[in-house]
């Protein structure tokens, strides 16, 4: 009584969709994509915007720092969910002119993807920011004052000496961080972006096949990010340092 | 070898004298099947509620579950009480949401749900469905100045559906056979479509009209609101059970149908569709349909699609 009613249907994934795209297959296929480029394009923010804000951590003086720091605590501290609803649903009302050219004159999806990008990307910063403080941290100090004895100034120092071995060093965590992206990305699901676990709920809804939904949206999940990680171990080896983290002396 | 055989018959014997003697209830204890035996084995049973579908299924401001749903299948708890003669029956009320429903029926977490879930054949394949609760109709709700009457006027403009829900697929139809250049949003739940519709970023929200004006309840000025449109099709509720369990569904059905055919069921109507419900006392002001007279009159389980 308590096991499945009728077994698993796996020719669900080749009837057609509800919305006349295709078969259902295709239909997750879209969401993957949808997934794919919010993960890479809230990557690429990510990373710089991080970058940035982990340099200015390290910098001397007060202001920068503090800035830098308060920074990380707000974006790392608030739940994802409630910072996507945050610039989604909050952000247009009080930014009057501009709030109501973003709802009105841009496409839903234009919209849903650009707050999830900005979303993600300003979040996953905040942890990269982290990550890039802490390899730059990691170097022992005397490389910076050498640095700026030979006369270089503090960005080329940041340039030519710490940031090539900090990045590096923080290779690995980098990539498990890019992983943590692709799964975050679900939250967009939220704002009806069709990604893919969005597709995969709507695939249940209207075929009731549940449990065929949810294995499916797992094991694509799984191939992406063992994609992800297989890419990783390659970039890992290409980029080690001997005498660092995971390099050989 | 030989006593205990014995004792094994004797037992047998006082087992088939109390059944016997006993069967004050329709069934006696071992002809129950599936869920009915699985209630009376557990001593409780679970019921599936919704949070936020108002009136049918929902929180009043006591965190109470109330509605016109819960209402119904309380009458189906104490038909359970009665016919396993379990007066101190525990019921578990477990909430869930429209991913989660079906899943949770079929592995056996909640023995029936009864909230505002659409009979339609595709989920017939997975789960029984009760004698219908409830017809709707799928119709828009929009601002009162919009200038939108009917599903013509929404040519080129945003309109919102709640994902996963049959405006959704009807008026994606829609927009692809007639051309119109609609903008779809597919929100999270009735809460955020409502939420897109008043921040402006659609023009109209397309969901169940029993739900739309549950929606409008919620609103800080419910008058700004209309119900407009023709509508476009029409959807039975009803409650969920397992699959080819047919004494518990037998039960549900007689009463449900009772309740119909009573009287008993159009009271109900009245106090959460034409009274002041909780938690803001508004009233709905949805009248009784004539789809619910022609259903009230002759209960049944059908689907319409």
């Amino acid at each position: 009584m308590l096991t499945l009613a009728s077994g698993l249907d796996w020719n669900i994934f080749f009837k057609p969709a509800f919305d006349g795209s295709g078969t259902y297959l295709r239909f997750l296929l879209i969401g993957l994509q949808w997934t794919l480029l919010l993960s890479v394009l809230s990557w690429i923010l990510a990373f710089v915007l991080g970058s940035i804000v982990g340099v200015i951590r390290t910098f001397p003086g007060k202001f920068l720092p503090t800035l830098g720091a308060t920074y990380v605590e707000i974006f790392r501290n608030i739940p994802l969910l409630v910072q996507l609803f945050l610039w989604y649903f909050v952000l247009p009302e009080i930014i009057p002119g501009l709030g109501t050219w973003f709802k009105q004159a841009l496409s839903p999806v234009v919209q849903q993807l650009v707050t999830g990008v900005l979303c993600l990307g300003f979040f996953t910063a905040a942890r990269v920011a982290e990550q890039v403080r802490s390899g730059i941290n990691a170097l022992g100090r005397g490389q910076r004052g050498a640095g700026l004895a030979l006369g270089l100034n503090l960005l080329q120092v940041y340039h030519l000496i710490l940031l090539p071995v900090a990045y590096r060093i923080i290779v690995p965590t980098l990539t498990s961080e890019f992983l943590n992206t692709i799964k975050n990305s679900a939250v967009a699901s939220t704002i009806g972006l069709a990604e893919l676990s969005r597709q995969s709920q709507q695939l249940g809804e209207f075929t009731a096949h549940w449990y065929e939904a949810f294995i499916a949206v797992t094991v694509l999940y799984g191939v992406i990010n063992i994609a992800v990680m297989v890419a990783s171990r390659f970039l890992e080896r290409a980029t080690r340092l001997p005498g660092y983290v995971g390099g050989k002396d | 070898m030989g006593k205990v055989l014995a004792l094994k018959t004797s037992l047998l014997a006082v087992v088939g004298f109390c059944l016997v003697s006993g069967g004050s209830g329709a069934w006696a204890a071992d002809d129950l099947t599936g869920t009915l035996k699985k209630i009376k084995d557990a001593g409780s049973i679970s019921v599936g509620h919704r949070e936020s579908s108002i009136p049918f299924s929902y929180y009043d401001d006591k965190n109470q579950v109330v509605g016109y749903s819960q209402d119904l299948v309380m009458m189906v708890i104490e038909a359970v009480k009665k016919k396993l003669n379990l007066p101190n029956l525990q019921v578990k009320l477990v909430p869930v949401t429209s991913q989660n429903r079906i899943p949770l029926i079929q592995n056996g977490t909640i023995d029936i749900e009864s909230g505002s879930t659409t009979n339609n054949l595709e989920r017939q394949q997975q789960v029984a469905f009760s004698n219908t609760m409830f017809i709707i109709g799928t119709r828009l709700l929009v601002k009162k100045d919009s200038g939108i009457q009917d599903f013509p006027d929404l040519k080129g403009k945003n309109v919102v559906v709640t994902a996963g829900t049959t405006s959704e697929r009807l008026i994606r139809e829609m927009n692809e056979k007639q051309g119109m250049q609609m903008n779809i949003i597919s929100a999270k739940d009735h809460g955020e479509s409502f939420l897109t519709l008043q921040s402006g970023r659609a023009a109209a929200f397309m969901l169940d009209d029993a739900l739309l004006a549950g929606e409008r309840a919620k609103a800080k000025k419910s008058a700004d609101w209309v119900i407009v449109g023709t509508p476009q099709s029409k959807e039975a509720y009803g409650m969920m059970m397992r699959k080819g369990d047919d004494q518990f569904k037998m039960l549900v059905d007689e009463t449900i149908a009772k309740a119909e055919t009573s009287g008993e069921a159009e009271k109900l109507d009245q106090k959460w569709f034409q009274s002041p419900i909780p938690p803001k006392g508004l009233n709905l002001e949805l009248p009784f349909s004539d789809d619910m007279k022609e259903l009230f009159k002759s209960p049944n389980d059908k689907a319409f699609q």
